[in-house]
């Protein structure tokens, strides 16, 4: 009986493949509006990239149990447990996106142009997964990138989405310049770009200097990816021009790409065992980047009026949570759990806060204002809506009512675990204090008595995205092993 | 495996979701119908139970066991459905259920809109209450533990008084905040220990080996002495106790009724279980070391709140504040490590969630027909309202310590296990002041009744004032009553409470343990 064996890296050419169909689909019928046929095509493509990468993540692909990493391309690209299980996240946040975006790009012209973009995005943060050298994390990160740029400049009548696109194109540009700096100074090191062989080469290097600069640009350009601090200023900014829609695929699976790749970077090439005795102590820094982040996000969302931009800040905040797993390495005890404990917030992150900015589209769409107060009564209009915003929120700050508390919970306890007790209270300070913002959002919900919004339409593609981020949420609260074993695991390969 | 506890919890959070469902003027029928369900089954439960000696020691066997794994992390750590009732737990589950039933009924007249939405999150509450009780993994019991959050932060938020805003947002941060230090104070002792489980009965089997070693470099003592610290402080705020209590009189204040009830009634005892189970049950020797300054606390606790009482003009105020001074005495039960001490401070929080939530139904069934709190604003209720004024009187009563009523039985043996606590060196001092308390309640609560129930007629607000109607009446006699049985045979749960604390101070007092009533004659020619 003949069988075929499906490519390692299905899923990203699933992907691409679907990118290309649209576009083929723009070319044979242009200007077309047929957003069915295009969201359907965009839907169907993350849903099959995002299914098959969850069979080979559970069939073994690539995992100790089945023989261990697949390389593909001499090397260039690598599926294992981590590259699968942000293929499965990437594709998720993309399915919700591509859902939300069919009635917000209703009115909007370009509409093949919207998904094609998303798809490509899709593809390289994907990519940026599998990346396994500097060049290829390099080409995924630009591929990823240059679609996000044109993505949040999309309304393009609309001052407040381009001056957005054009302020994170040019802090992206310059961060990319930052990063292929870096790269070439590992290089010069070095003398590779292979991660593996990077690490291999660096006990030989005479060159600590420029390593240790190389090593410090790349984390800067990566930064850059992950909205954290000092490179995190264009967030807030791009975050709110955009179409919310947009807005939830940056900072859910572009961010998560972004760790992805520094995770795999900063474990693989530059493992801190070895780029320790030549004095570059990363962990040391993504501590203090990480206590920084997450408390100028908390703080700053604490201030915002407007719930969009609050999103925005909060969502720097969970770059520094994240960043606690790089940070923790640096202690004495294995870094299975807080490593992993990062991919599985990135994760749940990706559903519950790809599903507050989903609620946002809605209320954009309803046109109900930007503020706080404006949401003030919704819950009586729009009670389904508004319980899947309030599981969403209170989910992210860390309550039981969705799988964000246990992977905040996990993500604490691994830091604690890894000597980091500090770091843990520090960070769980900062998330009891996000109840206070996250919960104006369901006070103004819920509490407050509003006006009436007159709200008439319910929009179909949004309220199914909606649906589906609540059931993932609340669903991975109850069955959260697969996810919690394969991330541990994952990050168990990663660290060797 | 039978999963009578999995389907107790169940059945609330089914009934819950149905009333959530419901339109507004079935609710309060529902709600009322979905509490006795698991109300008849904690007491099916009660009279099913079997379990003997302490749920996180060894020997013994628990009631309505059952273990699953629920998430593996890698092969690091796994993290388990555990469930499980001892002496301790089941009166807490029956107290729960119990109290909801009657919180409930009493919401009848008060709650006059969104009423789907109110019984909802009073069930929700109810599921997740009991969930904290009867979980035994330190996880699931967390996920339980700030759930309840939820639901009491809609309560207090969406029908509380004029500042419900402020006080549900300074309850929902402050007492996470508390609860985060907690977590992070005990996930390290797990660390330091040879275990690869979160599942509390392990952990605390193998602290009380002295299996603890150093985490990060730190040295086991000193991890210890910090972890103990964060878990009190955690706790100490849930319970509330002097100086960390000043987010329980906004709360109490601006609640609704009914969640006044449950937060008086239940919420509290999570505080002092938390402490039971954490503090004194895991590290009693860090416990015994700093026993002078917690009993210090928990004096300070019961003078203070008493005090405060004492400056209260509003009815609910009072009462508020009295419960500080109650949660005191079982911190002083605790921090006795004695058997009667641990069980009079189970007892105590069974007894004082009865009576507080009794002394609140009336405070709201007063407030709903006068529309006013203030001492000064009322006289002579008796008159006008009769059942309502004799069921105040008698928890007031019971509240003071009056014999044949549970209060008496709870602070006998709190003052009992304290005076003969060998751990703390002077501990009939501590008692002796502690028991002053008593005379400052009474002082306040005959104060106000005096002013407000008798005398002549007097109301500042223009309200016909009539008697409650048998809806209002019906919750607060049946909830009296318990409390009258608890006084009269105090051994309903007294028996199951000692035999599950009398392996935690390992000998100690238990040999002179008899019957609970047997005790009180046993006592004075006893042991010492």
């Amino acid at each position: 009986m003949a069988s075929v064996q499906l490519h390692p890296l299905t899923p990203q050419i699933l992907l691409g493949v679907a990118a290309l169909v649209v576009l083929l689909f723009d070319s044979v019928w242009p200007q077309s509006r047929n957003r069915g046929a295009l969201a359907g095509i965009a839907a169907l493509g993350s849903v099959a990239a995002g299914g098959v990468a969850a069979w080979f993540l559970a069939a073994g692909s690539g995992q100790p149990r089945t023989g261990g990493a697949i390389t593909e391309f001499g090397g260039q690209l690598v599926v294992d447990g981590t590259s699968l299980f942000f293929a499965v996240l990437v594709a998720s946040v993309t399915v919700l996106v591509v859902l939300a975006s069919y009635d917000y790009v209703a009115d909007e012209p370009y509409v093949a142009e919207y998904f094609g973009l998303v798809l490509l995005a899709a593809t390289g943060m994907s990519l940026m997964a599998s990346a396994n050298s500097l060049a290829t994390a390099f080409v995924a990160l630009e591929l990823a990138s240059l679609p996000s740029y044109a993505l949040v400049a999309y309304l393009k009548s609309n001052r407040g989405s381009v001056e957005a696109g054009l302020k994170y194109f040019l802090v992206g540009a310059l961060s990319s310049a930052v990063l292929a700096y870096g790269i070439s100074l590992v290089y010069a090191a070095t003398g590779s770009l292979q991660f593996g062989d990077v690490a291999a080469a660096l006990g030989a290097s005479t060159q600590a200097g420029v390593l240790g600069l190389g090593v410090l640009f790349v984390a800067g350009g990566l930064a850059f990816k992950t909205a954290s601090v000092p490179f995190h200023f264009w967030a807030p900014e791009a975050y709110e021009g955009a179409p919310a829609p947009i807005s939830g695929f940056l900072s859910s699976a572009s961010k998560a790409a972004g760790f992805v790749l520094a995770f795999r970077v900063f474990t693989v090439a530059f493992p801190l065992d070895v780029v320790g005795d030549l004095a570059i102590d990363w962990a040391l820094l993504f501590a203090v980047l990480a206590v920084v982040t997450m408390t100028l996000g908390n703080f700053a969302a604490a201030r915002q009026e407007r719930v969009k931009r609050m999103l925005a800040y909060s969502s720097i905040g969970h770059a520094g949570y994240v960043l606690i797993g790089l940070a923790a390495l640096g202690g004495s005890a294995d870094g299975d759990l807080v490593l992993g404990a990062s991919m599985m917030h990135l994760l749940v992150y990706g559903f519950m806060n790809t599903g507050a900015f989903v609620f946002v589209a809605l209320a954009e769409q309803w046109d109900v204002g930007k503020t706080f107060e404006d949401y003030e009564g919704l819950g009586r209009e729009a009670p389904i809506a508004c319980l899947a915003m309030t599981v969403f929120v209170f989910s992210l700050a860390g309550l039981p009512v969705g799988a964000g508390f246990l992977s905040k919970y996990v993500l604490f306890m691994g830091a604690v675990g890894a000597g980091f007790a500090w770091l843990a209270l520090i960070a769980a300070v900062n998330s009891a204090l996000s109840l206070y913002y996250y919960s104006r959002v369901v006070k103004a919900m819920w509490i407050e008595e509003g006006d009436g919004h007159g709200i008439e339409t319910r929009p179909v593609g949004t309220y199914a995205a909606l649906v589906v981020a609540l059931v993932a949420t609340v669903g991975l609260l109850a069955a959260f092993d697969p996810v919690a074993d394969a991330a541990v695991r994952a990050a168990g390969v990663l660290l060797g | 495996m039978a999963f009578e506890l999995e389907a107790l919890l169940a059945v609330t959070a089914l009934a819950a979701v149905v009333v959530l469902a419901a339109p507004d003027e079935y609710a309060e029928r529902l709600a009322l119908l979905g509490s006795l369900v698991p109300l008849v089954g904690s007491l099916y439960l009660w009279s099913g139970f079997d379990g003997s000696g302490n749920a996180l020691l060894a020997d013994g066997e628990l009631a309505y066991e059952t273990t699953a794994t629920w998430i593996h992390l890698g092969d690091l750590y796994t993290l388990n459905w555990h469930v499980g009732l001892d002496g301790v737990s089941m009166p807490l589950v029956v107290l729960t259920t119990f109290l909801t039933s009657a919180a409930i009924l009493s919401a009848w007249t008060p709650i006059d809109e969104r009423q789907s939405q109110f019984y909802g999150l009073m069930l929700f509450m109810e599921a997740s209450l009991l969930g904290v009780f009867v979980a035994l993994d330190f996880f699931l019991w967390f996920v339980f533990w700030e759930f309840v959050l939820v639901p009491m932060y809609f309560l207090i938020g969406v029908w509380g008084g004029p500042r419900r805003r402020y006080a549900a947002i300074k309850f929902f941060v402050y007492t996470n905040v508390a609860s985060l230090v907690m977590f992070v104070g005990f996930v390290a002792l797990v660390f330091a220990l040879p275990v690869e489980t979160l599942d509390l009965p392990t952990v605390a089997q193998s602290l009380r080996a002295g299996e603890l070693g150093s985490l990060a470099g730190v040295h086991p003592s000193t991890l210890k002495g910090l972890a103990f610290l964060a878990m009190f402080a955690g706790f100490a705020v849930k319970v509330p106790v002097v100086p960390v209590h000043t987010w329980l009189p906004d709360a109490h204040v601006e609640a609704p009724t009914p969640a006044s009830v449950m937060l008086a009634g239940v919420l509290l005892k999570m505080g002092t279980y938390a402490l039971l189970r954490f503090n004194f049950t895991m590290l009693p020797d860090v416990a015994a070391e700093h026993a002078e300054l917690i009993a210090a606390i928990a004096v300070l606790s019961v003078l203070y709140g008493a005090m405060l009482a004492l400056a209260q003009q509003d009815l609910k105020r009072i009462v508020a504040y009295s419960s500080i001074s109650s949660m005191g005495y079982v911190l002083l039960g605790l921090v006795a490590f004695t058997t009667y001490g641990l069980g009079g401070a189970t007892f105590q929080m069974v007894s004082h969630g009865l009576i507080s939530g009794l002394m609140f139904m009336c405070v709201g069934v007063i407030y709903n027909t006068t529309h006013t709190r203030m001492v000064g604003d009322l006289s002579g209720i008796a008159d006008r309202m009769p059942v309502t004024a004799a069921v105040f009187v008698a928890a007031a009563f019971g509240y003071m310590g009056l014999p044949l009523m549970s209060g008496f039985a709870g602070e006998f043996f709190v003052f009992l296990g304290a005076f003969q606590s060998t751990t703390l060196a002077s501990a009939p001092l501590y008692t002796g002041v502690a028991m002053f308390g008593i005379v400052v309640v009474a002082g306040y609560l005959l104060w106000a009744m005096q002013r407000a129930l008798f005398g002549p007629f007097f109301s500042a607000e223009d309200y016909d004032v009539v008697p409650a109607a048998r809806h209002d009446v019906l919750p607060l006699v049946v909830v009296l009553l318990a409390v009258v049985a608890l006084g009269v045979a105090p051994e309903l749960f007294y028996d199951a409470i000692q035999d599950a604390v009398v392996d935690l101070t390992r000998g100690g007092t238990a040999a002179a343990v008899g019957g609970a009533l047997g005790l009180l004659v046993a006592v004075p020619g006893g042991e010492d």
